[in-house]
């Protein structure tokens, strides 16, 4: 797309407004979006339009459209998380991540559905309804960013950002056959998004190629001085990794831990599949292990609560959002309590009390206490795979995607769906996820995830190059050819 | 029946516990870009970070951690290489995260001390008072509870609330445990009260006003029998906003819980608010059920982790000890202990140093700031520092007295025409067209005028009634508008009526 833009075959506004017509023509199916800037989009792409028939020079994403996660905050447009309790809140500043996309001129659709606060894998737990799976709308399209995914699945759009907390970008990327990327921790700022766990969200790129991903992984990235975790170091060349997609002489580690029991048969055929072309490739496979990994999830599940039941302590009614029961004589106390208990959807309750219970005096050491130690642990353990190979390499997730529903009522297996994502939060690395194939069993996607060193993002980008073009080799066509056509033409 | 103060610290020993927060004077919040100033329109100093707006984040203020770590150093304290943010959780409509940045269990500055000293039955007597900790945090926004009789929440009508002051940095020094002052605590508590405030004034880090709030302190206080080991139970004495509230808070709960005990009954351990009017405090909220803060290391921020060599360099920086400061001034002006205080207390210190500095002798640069300059600060109700003259103007002023070119009389309309804005002490002489009469020629002729008109009184002193003079050197001083050097006056007026001078 944008080399038609450049080449001026298409205009901006053209392809806004065709991104615009599939969204009007799919989304009632998909609902992968809360809210449609159509105003907005096509300004900023006459916008653009303007600025490249002056001859202005132009990014290598300039006009192209996008998909922004509702967590993230844009000046004057709707940002509500997923949650009522933001319902019609207008944030009057842009996170530096929209600040960054309109730098570089990239036309922002509108805002895509997601957990309630990014608290979820299926985003079953939106207050505004689940999004579907473009390749089976009865099932979900994974969470927390599911409708990011979606959007780029049903061809609603060509980009999108996701936030990645413990495989929120990337296991709805595995699930809907698109590609999603969690930059190492720091490497793009955290300014303006909404916070569920302040020391394992991460804002990243998707896309439906490693290519695209990568050159909104160098539009959105850098550092910045509105966050103080934010790495002050060059970005990662990770568009000339995935240029180049040469990965002869790599070491590439399997992590033992995360493959075997548990994992569906058709993810695991896959998994073995992309490994014997990264070998033809030229890579060399190597097993890793990770002893620690095991007790990731318990450790995650301590400390995400318990950063979320202090973050989220700002949605009080006092000065943005819901406000429930202000009613003459009512007291500050019972508008907050009234609010938070109507405002707040089960699962982000249930994790505010959780992570409440979990930093209570006389529980730190016993439960936060001990999940840092894990986390040093899981550090360690990366630290030592690092040492024998340049990248590690798990399937995304365990299965491919479930129905509507299924999990609903059983948060654990719910959880067990990030096992293999979490640990890459917890060290603060990085993480992608891309597809490799249809599982036989039930002819949906499954992902092959690719992890690398802190700020060595460069090297998932040239293994995930040097899969998908083998991949598409043996495929023919990219794999999303292989899902509905949904509405008429794409 | 109200016990004596004699009887409490006959029986008991006093255990004291202060906590100073100290507001810095950095132009910018703690963890924002926001404006500092006081006493801007309600919310006008206001944005995402300190508003707390989803998605905003906290970056630390490099001069509040360069403040701060000038306390520690002027306090004694190690510096840690290695401290934290961590998260106070709690929920307050003032406060908009519902969570306070402090620091919790990795503090910047530990293991301090401030000396003090105080005057006793015995003379002179020096107290040191360990300081537990030095600590970084941002301060609340403000409630205020509209209706109601009392101001406070309960009762009020509804509350409205200005997030100004939410954010802005905050230094709390916590001192140790003070035992062993005896019947001394509240003198000691206020000494050291004052000597603090006195090295953060020295430091430049904080505007240290306890009327405005940049300086608060709580005041801890619990009795145990004297000879006991186990300590009482303590209470926490808030809005104690003068030094001699502190001294009054102190002795006024040592008196309280020292009835309290007598009585058989026991001390609630509790946040107590201090009454200016009385001089007693009110209970405010009980503190029996510990709070659980769920304090956490604040994932938003990196450790502060300050280079050794920076340390160093500030520490290079520290101004002279005020109180070792104030010893030497007071030896090399040769002032009295009363005077010294006088000048401390009128915080006129620094301006009385500086005018000395330019030439003035010691005891004029005092009296003049001390005196006529003082009381016209006073009449106009501002601070001294603010009123149109300085130093440079005084020791001009002393020189040309000195010089006999101005009486103290007329020197003190040039303190007045510099004050009104009418330009330095030259610019005032000239433009009012002040000068000493020093021509003897010209005062005996206003001498002989007025003995002429004023005969009877004249006679009077003629005939040895000498306090009848003064009022014939009044009218001569009238006579030549005050420009006349009054003892040079009463000289000649003796000579002429034939009384010897002396």
């Amino acid at each position: 797309m944008a080399a038609k833009l450049v080449a001026g075959e298409t205009t901006s506004v053209a392809l806004t407004q065709a991104h615009l017509d599939r969204i009007a023509a799919v989304d009632t199916d998909v609902h992968a979006f809360l809210y449609v800037d159509t105003e907005g989009a096509l300004a900023q792409a006459t916008a653009v339009d303007a600025k490249r028939a002056k001859g202005e020079k132009l990014s290598p994403l300039a006009g192209v459209p996008l998909a922004l996660k509702d967590v993230m905050a844009q000046k004057g447009v709707p940002t509500t998380c997923g949650s009522k309790i933001l319902e019609g809140w207008r944030p009057p500043y842009d996170s530096t991540v929209v600040a960054n996309l309109k730098k570089n001129d990239i036309v922002i659709l509108g805002k895509t559905n997601m957990d309630e606060f990014a608290m979820g894998s299926s985003t079953e737990n939106s207050a505004y309804g689940p999004t579907h799976n473009p390749w089976d709308l009865s099932r979900i399209p994974g969470g927390s960013g599911g409708g990011s995914s979606a959007a780029l699945a049903a061809f609603e759009a060509p980009l999108a950002i996701g936030t990645d907390t413990g495989g929120s970008i990337r296991q709805p990327a595995a699930v809907t056959g698109t590609v999603g990327v969690k930059p190492t921790y720091g490497g793009v700022s955290r300014f303006g998004l909404v916070a569920f766990s302040s020391s394992l969200d991460q804002a990243g790129p998707c896309a439906r190629t490693v290519l695209d991903t990568a050159l909104l992984h160098e539009a959105i990235a850098g550092h910045d001085p509105k966050d103080a975790t934010s790495i002050n170091a060059p970005v990662p060349q990770v568009v000339a990794a995935a240029k180049s997609g040469d990965v002869k002489g790599m070491k590439i580690g399997v992590v033992k831990e995360l493959n075997g029991d548990g994992y569906q048969p058709g993810v695991r055929a896959r998994f073995e599949e992309s490994l014997e072309l990264l070998a033809k490739a030229g890579a060399e496979i190597v097993e890793v292990s990770a002893p620690n990994f095991e007790y990731a999830l318990a450790a995650y599940y301590l400390i995400a609560p318990s950063e979320c039941s202090s973050n989220l302590a700002r949605f009080d009614a006092m000065r943005y959002g819901l406000r429930v029961g202000d009613i003459d004589g009512a007291s500050a106390e019972s508008v907050m309590n009234l609010t938070r208990e109507v405002g707040f959807g089960k699962e982000v309750k249930r994790r505010i009390i959780l992570g409440t219970y979990a930093l209570s005096s006389g529980y730190y050491d016993a439960y936060y206490g001990s999940a840092q130690k894990v986390r040093t642990l899981i550090t360690q353990d990366f630290i030592k795979a690092f040492e024998k190979a340049d990248v590690l390499v798990s399937p995304t997730c365990p299965t491919t995607a479930f129905k509507i529903g299924e999990k609903a009522n059983d948060p654990l297996a719910m959880y067990l769906n990030d096992i293999a994502t979490i640990p890459v939060n917890m060290a603060g690395i990085g993480g992608m996820s891309l597809p490799s194939g249809l599982a036989d069993e039930d002819g949906l996607p499954v992902g092959f995830q690719i992890m690398s060193p802190v700020m060595k993002d460069e090297r998932m980008y040239s293994v995930g190059a040097a899969l998908e073009a083998a991949l598409l080799t043996q495929w023919g066509a990219p794999l999303l050819d292989k899902a509905p056509i949904m509405g008429g033409a794409r | 029946m109200t016990l004596s103060y004699d009887d409490v610290v006959a029986k008991y020993e006093p255990v004291l516990g202060l906590e100073v927060h100290v507001e810095l004077n950095t132009n910018s919040k703690m963890f924002c870009g926001c404006s500092t100033v006081f006493g801007a329109e309600p919310n006008t100093q206001t944005c995402p970070v300190c508003l707390a707006l989803p998605g905003a984040l906290p970056v630390v203020n490099e001069k509040a951690i360069e403040s701060t770590i000038k306390i520690g150093l002027a306090l004694n304290c190690s510096i840690a290489p290695f401290s934290r943010f961590a998260r106070k959780n709690y929920f307050y409509p003032d406060m908009p995260k519902n969570f306070q940045i402090s620091q919790y269990d990795e503090p910047i500055c530990v293991d301090g001390y401030v000396d003090v000293e105080i005057e006793t039955d015995e003379g002179p007597k020096k107290f040191r008072v360990e300081v537990e900790r030095v600590h970084m945090e941002e301060d609340t926004g403000k409630s205020l509870h509209v209706g109601g009789a009392t101001g406070r929440i309960h009762g009020a009508e509804y509350s409205l609330l200005d997030y100004n002051r939410a954010g802005i940095p905050l230094v709390e020094i916590v001192t140790k445990i003070v035992p062993g002052t005896g019947k001394y605590a509240p003198e000691v508590a206020k000494a050291y009260v004052a000597e603090l405030r006195d090295i953060l004034r020295a430091l430049g880090v904080s505007d240290v006003k306890m009327e405005q709030g940049s300086l608060r302190c709580d005041a801890n206080v619990s009795l145990r029998l004297i000879g006991a080991e186990k300590l009482g139970t303590r209470s926490e004495t808030k809005n104690v906003n003068s030094l001699r509230s502190v001294e009054r808070a102190v002795r006024g709960e040592m008196i309280r819980h020292a009835e309290l005990l007598n009585a058989g009954g026991r001390v609630v351990q509790e946040t107590r608010h201090f009454q200016e009017d009385t001089g007693l405090t009110r209970s405010g909220r009980s503190k029996e059920q510990a709070e659980d803060y769920r304090y956490f290391p604040e994932p938003d921020l990196v450790p502060v982790a300050p280079d050794a060599a920076w340390i160093e360099e500030l520490r290079a920086t520290l101004p002279e000890r005020p109180s070792i400061r104030r010893k030497r001034l007071q030896e090399v002006w040769a002032v009295p202990d009363k005077e010294m205080s006088a000048m401390i207390n009128a915080d006129v210190l620094d301006i009385v140093e500086a005018t000395v500095l330019l030439g003035s002798d010691p005891t004029k640069a005092r009296s003049w700031w001390l005196g006529e300059i003082s009381r016209i600060a006073n009449d106009k109700n501002i601070a001294i520092a603010n009123l149109a003259i300085t130093p440079q103007d005084v020791a001009e002023i002393v020189a040309l007295v000195n010089a006999g070119e101005l009486t103290d009389k007329l020197a003190r309309q040039v303190v007045e025409g510099v004050i009104a804005g009418e330009g330095q002490p030259a610019d005032v002489v000239a433009k009012r067209g002040i000068k000493v009469v020093n021509d003897d020629g010209a005062l005996m002729a206003a001498i002989e005028k007025v003995c002429a008109e004023q005969t009877e009184t004249a006679e009077k002193v003629r005939n040895g009634h000498l306090p009848a003079a003064g009022a014939l050197i009044g009218a001569v001083m009238k006579e030549t508008k005050g420009q006349a050097d009054a003892a040079r006056v009463r000289e000649l007026l003796l000579g002429h009526l034939g009384q010897a001078t002396s």
